[in-house]
């Protein structure tokens, strides 16, 4: 049924259609009316969940892992410090491939301290082994969250779905929710494979000796790049049973003829879309390209993405000191081996909840023509508030 | 697509009323977007939100930099002088208070009404939260949608006596104010 909802309550109704058995978490701005809103339909009756009330994001991410081992579907929501609070106990999650889904409201790292968005926080867990899908609205965000729980659950990989936090956390739009019916009929009951049984004893968690650790490592990677295939065929499943896909691994949209693309990940999408609009007049129209899937990265389909296009501008929400920005890395690594593949432009943009108007799009499509444009920039740096040492 | 701020001081239900506004377009047809200027939030604090409604999908997800209108729910932040910052021509501003509409008009050299909004609140629910009043008198001065879609809104949100007193206070507020009178803006 569609219905104006604030972005945190339509994760927190779309986790109840999900039927979770436990429900750990902290809460920490701007996770936190994802976690208010799950409380509330516990006390009302309307999710029936063992919600454990937590000290910390540690503590959230262990009861949740320990829950999920037992047999038991569960779930978790976290934001920036929270998320490397937690860090040790994703690592744990996705080594021993529990499968788990987490909503991360992506918010930036200090110090500085901010409470604002950008995404360094799932950046930061990047290398931790659990896929993360990331929503450009908050119809993608309730979607991707019961997607999450069907492709964690199928590849036993924990699932991060990544929302812009307070752009769509805090946001009030029109999303269309699923019922429960729908969702109960395509959502199978979470049956765990090495499920902790008192009546059969394992244990997990122990000790790998240099022997097979190897071994374990490349199983993962392994499972990660088959997920690639799971996450396009729930996405596709779950058009059937809604009307509505949210693009599996990447879209591509704009002007299928424009030598220039333009690749971001989350709620920049919308901004640069409607940037399009008003502005290609004066510099030209893009092929937009949202990339959806970060982790398990989708290489085949983006060097299809970028196919004939000359320029392609990788925008970044979150920088790594001393190299550049994350997605431009991974894109530029990606597409070396490509012939004639598109030069890139990596700007790290919107950090620290920097706003990001719709100018933005004017504003880096004129970057393209400048040959003396670095390949790398924190875009929008006012260069006058920094000390001469520090420019 | 129209764009509204709405500007207030934590504890007022600044964030609520864009909710509101956003709900009740949805109520009336429209696609919609409310969010707030996402500060830390603390009783008294100068509060931003921000609301755009539609007919086609909404997109754009930066703050709103050129309001059609503003609503203002606490007359001390008239002072500001980023108050109406990119404030479209021809835009107007809705004020909680008891100063003369056209004295407010000349200062700003804009369209405004006043409306007592707290005044009003107080006798109706016995809070000092404006919110709820002004949006009707915002829907009665731009026509943008019916008070019914607000009323809706508000059923969504709260009930029992609350819900009363405020359908009373909406109903009082909505005709506190001249009918359509800048309806013409809104339809440009």
């Amino acid at each position: 049924m569609r219905k104006a909802l604030e972005g945190s309550q339509a994760i927190a109704r779309a986790v109840a259609l999900c039927r979770p058995d436990v429900v750990a978490a902290y809460p920490i701005t701007p996770q936190t009316h994802i976690v208010e809103n799950l409380s509330k339909l516990v006390a009302e009756g309307d999710l029936h969940t063992e919600f454990v009330s937590v000290e910390s994001e540690f503590s959230a991410a262990s009861v949740v892992l320990g829950a999920a081992a037992a047999g038991a579907r569960a779930y978790t929501a976290t934001a920036s410090q929270g998320v490397l609070l937690m860090s040790e106990v994703l690592f744990n999650i996705a080594g021993l491939r529990v499968p788990l889904v987490m909503t991360v409201a992506n918010r930036a790292v200090g110090a500085p301290l901010s409470i604002w968005n950008d995404q360094s926080d799932s950046m930061a867990v990047r290398d931790s082994g659990w896929i993360q899908i990331h929503a450009a609205d908050n119809q993608e965000a309730v979607d991707a969250t019961i997607q999450a729980f069907r492709i964690a659950e199928t590849c036993e990989i924990p699932v991060m779905v990544c929302m812009d936090g307070f752009i769509l956390t805090h946001t009030m739009e029109v999303i269309d929710m699923p019922d429960t019916d729908m969702i109960d009929g395509w959502l199978p009951p979470y049956e765990f494979s090495r499920n902790l049984d008192p009546a059969a004893p394992t244990s997990i968690g122990t000790l790998v000796t240099p022997d097979f650790f190897a071994e374990m490592r490349h199983s993962h990677h392994a499972a990660m790049m088959r997920a690639l295939e799971v996450i396009e065929q729930t996405d596709a499943d779950y058009a059937d049973l809604t009307g509505r896909a949210s693009g599996g691994l990447l879209t591509v949209e704009g002007d299928p003829d424009a030598k220039v693309g333009i690749l971001a990940m989350g709620s920049t999408v919308g901004t640069l879309r409607t940037g399009m609009e008003h502005f290609s007049d004066e510099v030209g129209a893009a092929r937009l390209i949202k990339l959806r899937t970060f982790r398990p990265f989708p290489s085949d389909a983006l060097r299809d993405a970028v196919k004939g296009l000359d320029h392609l501008i990788v925008v970044d929400r979150a920088i790594s000191p001393g190299l550049g920005g994350v997605v431009g890395t991974e894109v530029a690594a990606v597409l070396a081996d490509v012939e004639g593949a598109p030069r890139i432009h990596n700007h790290a943009l919107g950090l620290g909840g920097r706003d990001i108007p719709e100018t933005i799009y004017r504003d880096l499509m004129q970057t393209v023509a400048n040959p003396d444009a670095p390949a790398f920039s924190v875009f929008d740096v006012d260069l006058n508030k920094l000390q001469p040492e520090d420019r | 697509m129209k764009e509204f701020r709405i500007h207030g001081r934590g504890g007022q239900g600044s964030v609520a009323a864009a909710y509101l506004l956003a709900a009740a377009a949805f109520e009336a047809g429209f696609t919609c977007q409310a969010f707030p200027a996402f500060g830390a939030e603390r009783r008294g604090a100068p509060v931003t939100a921000f609301v755009r409604i539609d007919k086609a999908p909404i997109h754009l997800r930066s703050q709103v930099h050129s309001p059609d209108f503003l609503i203002v729910q606490d007359a001390t932040l008239l002072h500001d002088p980023a108050l109406t910052a990119g404030l479209k021509d021809g835009g107007g501003m809705l004020v909680n208070s008891t100063r003369a509409s056209e004295d407010v008009a000349k200062e700003f050299g804009c369209k405004a009404i006043c409306l007592p909004a707290t005044e009003l609140a107080m006798e109706e629910i016995g809070r000092p939260i404006p919110n709820t009043a002004l949006l009707a008198g915002f829907l009665t001065l731009t026509d943008l949608l019916p008070q019914e879609a607000l009323a809706a809104a508000l059923k969504d949100r709260f009930k029992g006596d609350v819900l009363q007193k405020n359908l009373s206070l909406i109903a009082r507020a909505a005709d506190a104010v001249p009918h359509g009178i800048w309806k013409e803006a809104e339809d440009a």
